[in-house]
């Protein structure tokens, strides 16, 4: 086949995907690059946004609030995922099919609906401090709504099958003759996991890892509605300034700084693993 | 007999229904290289993995130095086990391969550098422990395999196809080398193939194996030369097959009519006259001469075909009434070579052919 008509057909295949991420996407990206670069007196071209950003304790202390949300909920996903990925790796095709389901669930069901569930749940006198009273675990009820906890736990429960699907991905992709190598040469269980297994299944952790951190990073509905005004991340400062204050060039050069550090962490990852191990 | 290290008595294996090894009962002596032959879903990879524990028998006992080893996990039978896919660990470098099993057993470091090097040095790869498994070729791999079966002087030595995935040139270089370390460690060895030729070069024994039974165990030659059944004359080499009924059975020599075919005269009695039997005979031991050959077994033929292999031609003679037999000869030169069509004369040997019933 000639290139030509090659690239033409990949073209009209790939043509009404790139219309619509032209359109709905990478325009109204420039357009926020541009007017975060508006911020200056009477809209004059410049870093003032930014400037304003930076300066300010106050977003200062929510950004770094944000990253670190962002970090504790990924480090409780991986945490969560990695033995619920393990025991999936190993097990037949029909419990396989079956955790799959209730892995996948919290996919399918509206986000809303889900923190609203998460309300109910931790309330001060909700399910979850009435359950820890009655059994005496604690005396007075634990700030479980409108806590950093809170969000964590909210966020946590929303983002975990991204990071199960990559490092259940990884850890089925190992050649089972592999531990069967290392048992045969007299490594024990501990032994074998901890220096065949979990290596083998690292990239697939980096990746879970960062799906998980760079959603976490712009997570709007769950900290506004569990964390409400004690625990503001950048998403909800954004919404603010857009929705209240109409300062779109402020609003602009924090989506930017948001952009910054998920570009900066893909890039940082795909020179470490590559990028194409996301996907396994 | 050497004294036994590993005795299978009884060996079965089943699942569900389906009888993957069955009542397998064999012996390997100290030392020994035992080849397990069959072709793909005999059992014979199965037995291996029973040997290894990483199966458990349905039935039997398998014994280590004539303790029972059922039930005893993999990592505890002090056994080496060379994979097909060699089964390197890629995010090691070749040193922490072959370290892996001695850190498995605590031995100190200046022990676990000092054996690694030993042992690259014995599969001729020295001081290439910095690399890592994706930047050797398909037989350093192999060699890194072998050497990390054998760092930690295992008392026995399991190998399941490991030449499997290199080319044949290869393969018969690290035949060679196998059996060389073999010889000179001294270490017994119960590999898996499903290659006659290679199963032929290595072993002191070789159990055949097919539908999960072990047909018949022997030496090489002895298999070779004295077949038990007619699967092992077909898989062990090349072998011509052929039916017959037995026409006389008077003294020392019997004499069988094969079907479509002449009368051949075999000094292996059969039980009794009419019976049908089955003969075969290598097509190495077919002799061709240009002239009537004197004794029995003198037929008349015509080359059918001729396929030139280097070393060998391998042709099809149809001798009176339609039967058609394979006979191979050593090349000898253009001028040896006889054409397709031409008349020429079959000879064999009544010793030369076995008869199964």
């Amino acid at each position: 086949m000639r290139a030509g008509s090659r690239w033409g057909q990949a073209l009209v295949l790939v043509g009404p995907a790139l219309i619509l991420l032209l359109a709905v996407y990478l325009y109204p990206l420039a357009r926020l690059l541009f007017l975060s670069f508006t911020g200056g007196v009477d809209g004059a071209l410049g870093f003032g946004a930014y400037t304003r950003f930076l300066e300010s304790s106050v977003y200062v202390s929510v950004l770094l609030r944000t990253l670190r949300i962002s970090l504790v909920v990924t480090a409780v996903c991986l945490v969560l995922a990695y033995p619920v990925s393990y025991v999936l790796s190993h097990a037949g095709s029909l419990t396989l099919r079956i955790v799959m389901v209730f892995v996948l669930l919290p996919l399918w069901t509206s986000i809303l609906v889900r923190t609203y569930a998460w309300m109910v749940l931790l309330q001060n006198n909700g399910l979850l401090n009435q359950l820890l009273r009655r059994l005496h675990v604690i005396d007075a009820p634990l700030r479980l709504m409108y806590s950093e906890l809170g969000v964590v736990i909210g966020m946590a429960q929303v983002l975990l099958p991204f990071a199960i699907l990559p490092v259940f991905a990884s850890l089925r992709n190992i050649d089972p003759r592999l531990p069967a190598a290392a048992r045969v040469m007299g490594a024990g269980p501990w032994r074998r996991f901890r220096s065949v297994t979990l290596p083998l299944s690292l990239p697939g952790v980096a990746a879970a890892g960062l799906l998980v951190f760079v959603q976490a990073l712009g997570f709007f509905i769950i900290p506004a509605l569990l964390g409400g005004s004690r625990v503001i991340t950048l998403a909800m400062v954004i919404e603010s300034q857009v929705v209240d204050l109409l300062d779109w060039s402020l609003a602009s050069s924090m989506a930017m700084i948001l952009l910054l550090v998920t570009v900066l962490l893909v890039v940082g990852f795909d020179r470490l693993l590559g990028l194409d191990k996301v996907w396994v | 007999m050497r004294r036994s290290l590993v005795s299978l008595v009884g060996v079965s294996k089943a699942y569900g229904r389906t009888v993957a090894v069955n009542n397998v009962s064999l012996e390997v002596g100290e030392g020994e290289f035992v080849t397990l032959l069959g072709p793909s879903g005999s059992g014979k990879t199965t037995t291996l993995m029973l040997i290894a524990g990483f199966e458990q028998p349905t039935g039997g006992e398998i014994l280590m130095r004539g303790e029972s080893v059922v039930g005893r996990p993999p990592e505890k039978r002090d056994i080496g086990m060379v994979f097909q896919s060699y089964a390197l660990f890629p995010h090691m470098t070749v040193f922490d391969n072959l370290a892996f099993p001695l850190k498995a057993r605590r031995a100190p470091n200046p022990t676990i550098a000092k054996r690694v090097e030993e042992a690259l040095a014995s599969v001729r790869m020295p001081g290439l422990g910095a690399r890592y498994p994706r930047q050797l070729s398909g037989g350093q791999q192999q060699r890194v395999a072998l050497a990390r079966a054998l760092v930690y002087r295992p008392s026995l030595l399991l190998m399941d196809e490991p030449l499997g995935a290199l080319d044949k040139k290869l393969r018969e270089e690290m035949q060679g080398e196998i059996k060389i370390l073999q010889r000179e460690l001294g270490i017994t060895t119960l590999y898996v193939t499903h290659d006659q030729q290679e199963a032929l070069a290595l072993s002191d024994r070789i159990a055949i194996m097919n539908g999960g039974d072990v047909v018949q165990v022997g030496s090489p030659l002895a298999l070779y030369e004295r077949p038990a059944t007619d699967f092992v004359a077909g898989f062990l080499g090349d072998v011509n097959l052929v039916e017959g009924v037995v026409a006389d059975t008077g003294g020392s020599l019997a004499r069988v009519q094969v079907i479509d075919g002449p009368e051949v005269t075999l000094d292996e009695v059969p039980s009794s006259a009419g019976k049908r039997v089955r003969l075969t005979i290598r097509p190495e031991r077919l002799e061709i001469s240009a002239t009537p050959p004197a004794g029995a077994n003198a037929w008349p033929g015509r080359v059918r075909e001729l396929v030139f292999h280097g070393e060998l031609v391998r042709y099809e003679v149809e001798v009176p009434s339609k039967l058609v037999l394979k006979v191979t000869r050593p090349f000898r030169g253009r001028d040896a070579l006889l054409a397709v069509g031409q008349e020429i004369w079959l000879a064999s040997r009544p010793g030369d052919w076995r008869l199964f019933a």
